[in-house]
Formats: C-alpha cells, structure tokens, sequence
C-alpha cells in the first residue's frame, strides 16, 4: 500500500515552523515512515508546478505555515487547499495570524511609508522608489506578488480542517497529529490539535499560583531576578499561562520566562486577547483609581501583549489598519 | 431629494448593569418616568465584576458603537470588590481597544447607585450625545473564505 502524501508550506512566517519540522529529530524517522513528503519547497526541490500537476485532493494533508498578506501567499494557500485532502493550518501565524498579524495595528500605506519614504531603516532612497507589482527590463517583464490591506489567518482565506497551535508547534503535538491523520482517528473537523486546558492545569508551579488579587506591580522580565520555582504571576511578571491552551510541556516556563499566548486560546474563549487581559488585570492588588491607571502604565504596549499571536482573530478586527488612523508611526 | 433635515445618527449602546446598584437605579429611572435616550440595550448582571472584556468586545463585534457599564460606587460592592475589579480590567482594556482603534468615548464605566436615577440619566443622554459626535463604529467584517458569508460586518 502506498503512504499518505503530504506537504508543507510557508506563507508569511519567519521559518521557525520549518524548523520545528527539523527539530524532530529522530522523530523525523518516524513521520517519514508512515508518509512521503511531496512538496515541502524550503528544505526539498518541489515548484509550484509539480503541486499544479497533482489530482485534486491528491494530498493526503497539507500543512501550512505563516499568515497570509500577498496575492501570492493567498494563491499558494488555496492550491495547497485545492490539493490536499486536509489542510492543517500550522503554528500561531497560521491559526491566529501570529506575529505578523500585529501589522494589523497599523495602515498598509503606512507601513510602506515608513520603510520606503521616511528613512527610518538604513536603505538610502532618496526619490522614494515603491517596489513595483511589474517591472520591465531588457530580459522581458519581472513581476512581484502584490500586498493586501490587512493581515490574515489562514482559516480567513481557505477552510481550514485543523489547527496545530505553538510558535512553532511543539514536536509532540506534530508527531500526535501526524499520527492521528495516517490512522484516521482525528477529532471532529475544525478542532485545535492540543488539550483544550490551560497552560497552569501542566505548569509545574501551579502550587503557588495566587487565589486571590495579589501582584501589587508588573514587573518585565529584564527587571527582577525571576525565581525558577514560583508561580510567575506570584513574582508580577506577567504569564498568559492561564488563558493559554496547554500541549508545550510548559517549555517557556521551564527556561524561567513567562508564558506570552503562542498557542492560543482555548476552544471556549471567545477572544483571546481580551481573556488575557482579564485574567491579568484582575489580579492587580489595587483599589484606586489614579494607582491602577499608574500601575497600568508599565504594561506600555497591552495590543501586542494580549493579541501577540491573534490580532486577526480579535473580534475588533482591524479598525485600526483601516482607518489609516495610526498611520504607521 | 427631500428637504426634509437629515435625521440625527442613532448610536447602539450596550450596557451591562449591575444587579445591586445601577440595574436598580434604571428601574427607578422608569417608574419614576424620566425620559433619556432610547439608545441603550440593557443586559442585567450580577456584579460589575463579572463583565468579562471578551462581554465588551463582543458587544462591539455584533453591532454594539459603544459599551456603557454600571457597577455600585466604590466601597458599596455587594461582593466586595467586584467593581475594583471591573476597574482594574476596564482601565487596561480602553488602553488595549485604544491601540487597536476603537476611540475611549465608545467605553465608558460608572459608578450609579440604586438611588440615583437622575444620574443614570444623564449618563446615557451624555454618552449618547458623544457617540453622535464620532459616528456609527463600522467595524469591518471578520474576513471569511471565499463563498462563506463575511462574520459581523457593521452597516
């Protein structure tokens, strides 16, 4: 019998999923004994053409990584789609839109202002040179895929059948996943790869984690000398461990750092970034008014706390990169 | 067309009230027939403190231009500090909506004891009075794939 194909790809990420697929380690073994690998374009030379070439459907999955802002991103995502009997979408930009999804915060010509017009990055540009959809020159015309608005998950372009959530996935949850897809035993379409419970239920700190208000200020992580064995919302550093969904081995509590939200929320939030603020501005040991408003300064940018991995799947979804309001600055 | 004047912008409010203090107060803003704006949708809830800011954003998402909230004055909590804890969330949470566009007028929190009906009253006619002045939210719709219906697009 002839294994599952399978594929991956990138859209906008920074490679780390990739990564994650190397950090298999022996792992890898594993995996490529139950599937052949068919198009994976950063570490094997398949073209976009040979997946055009495919049945549809010929793919028993594919999964796809990075959020989706260019023509071409969104292009790719829906052959992939197209393709693949499951499209799995693969680490936080791809669920939640990640990262990159941040840019939402702010107006595409905005953006492009700042780094083609201002000065503000070391390219020298005096005539303020855009970069071009098609540019013509002796060889014959050259083209480059276009920007979208707004930055996008990928269930907002294509349908997606499942979420493998982390920055970048942790290796245990892609082995599970692609074991579960090779013996057919997945949970309903739709579901989030990983338990669906907090990161405090695995934390192995859990003991001192605080009942009741108690964090008279937030500290940043380069401000105090952290203790490795206590709760870290007990020491004021802020830990999105109890709105976060669990499946990370608690990896960045281990190294002594706070949880900052890469696998998302868990399946009966409604908005993570507003879960996490709950739960993290109600555990402020303060009643006055002018002192919260003081201690709430030192949580100078709250957007790209709370909403870190999933500003495109706030609901308040992208006001701001609309309005031109913020305007890139 | 009509020469008729254009007919003012009629804000959506979304207010959850608390149970003890300002749901009260608005009961006895009706039975004592004071008029103010018809523009607020009322939720009753237990305590101030049980508004959850994903209530808020939601609100917004479904139509909502601004979210009012009315818990009992500092002190008088009936669960003790469940209002302080509705401060705290709600000072950081017109921070976050700040960055991310959505103007401080649109979110608003007060204090209205059961007695204070008159109060109540002003609340509502002022903040309706201030959404007048940004206009309608129009958010714009959660992006869908293609064929799916776009979720919770604003008029």
């Amino acid at each position: 019998m002839s294994k599952p194909k399978v594929g991956f790809y990138w859209c906008a990420s920074c490679g780390g999923c990739e990564e994650a697929v190397v950090d298999l380690a022996e792992a890898v073994l594993q995996v490529v004994e139950m599937v052949d690998i068919v198009f994976w374009p950063c570490a094997m030379d398949f073209k976009r053409e040979d997946v055009e070439a495919m049945a549809d459907g010929e793919m028993a999955a594919c999964f796809v990584n990075g959020a989706i802002r260019s023509s071409e991103q969104r292009e790719m995502a829906e052959l992939c789609r197209r393709k693949s009997g499951l499209c799995v979408a693969f680490g936080s930009c791809s669920h939640t839109g990640g990262i990159p999804g941040l840019a939402n915060l702010y107006s595409l010509e905005g953006l492009l202002s700042v780094v083609y017009d201002n000065g503000v990055f070391s390219n020298v540009n005096p005539e303020g040179t855009r970069p071009q959809l098609e540019t013509s020159h002796p060889e014959g015309a050259t083209d480059l895929p276009a920007l979208e608005p707004l930055v996008k998950s990928l269930d907002q372009v294509v349908p997606v059948d499942y979420y493998l959530p982390g920055c970048p996935p942790p290796v245990k949850l892609i082995v599970e996943a692609v074991t579960a897809i090779v013996e057919g035993k997945l949970p309903p379409r739709g579901a989030v790869l990983a338990p669906d419970v907090a990161l405090c239920n695995e934390c192995p700190r859990v003991d001192s984690k605080p009942e009741e208000s108690i964090i008279t200020d937030f500290k940043r992580p380069h401000e105090v000398l952290i203790d490795p064995e206590t709760c870290l919302l007990a020491q004021g550093l802020l830990c999105l461990g109890p709105a976060t969904r669990c499946g990370c081995d608690s990896a960045c509590i281990n190294g002594n750092m706070p949880c900052t939200g890469c696998l998302g929320p868990i399946s009966r939030t409604r908005d993570f970034g507003a879960a996490a603020l709950s739960a993290t501005a109600s555990l402020l040991d303060n009643n006055n008014a002018q002192e919260i408003s003081r201690l709430m300064d030192h949580i100078p940018d709250p957007a790209g706390t709370f909403y870190r991995y999933s500003m495109p799947h706030s609901q308040v979804f992208a006001r701001a990169g609309l309005d031109n309001g913020n305007g890139g600055s | 067309m009509s020469d008729a004047p254009a007919e003012p912008y009629q804000p959506r409010i979304v207010a959850f009230f608390c149970n003890w203090c300002t749901y009260t107060a608005s009961d006895l803003a009706g039975t004592a027939r004071m008029q103010y704006a018809p523009n607020v949708r009322v939720v009753r809830v237990m305590c101030s403190g049980r508004v959850d800011p994903q209530f808020v954003v939601t609100a917004l998402r479904q139509g909502a231009d601004g979210v009012l909230i009315g818990g009992c004055h500092p002190g008088d909590c009936h669960y003790q500090e469940g209002n302080y804890k509705c401060l705290r969330r709600f000072d950081l949470l017109t921070r976050m909506l700040g960055q991310m566009g959505i103007e401080p007028q649109r979110l608003r929190l007060e204090w209205i004891s059961a007695s204070e009906g008159d109060r109540l009253r002003d609340v509502i006619d002022d903040m309706v009075d201030q959404l007048q002045q940004l206009g309608p939210l129009r958010l714009p719709a959660i992006p869908q794939p293609d064929g799916a219906e776009p979720v919770g697009a604003h008029p």
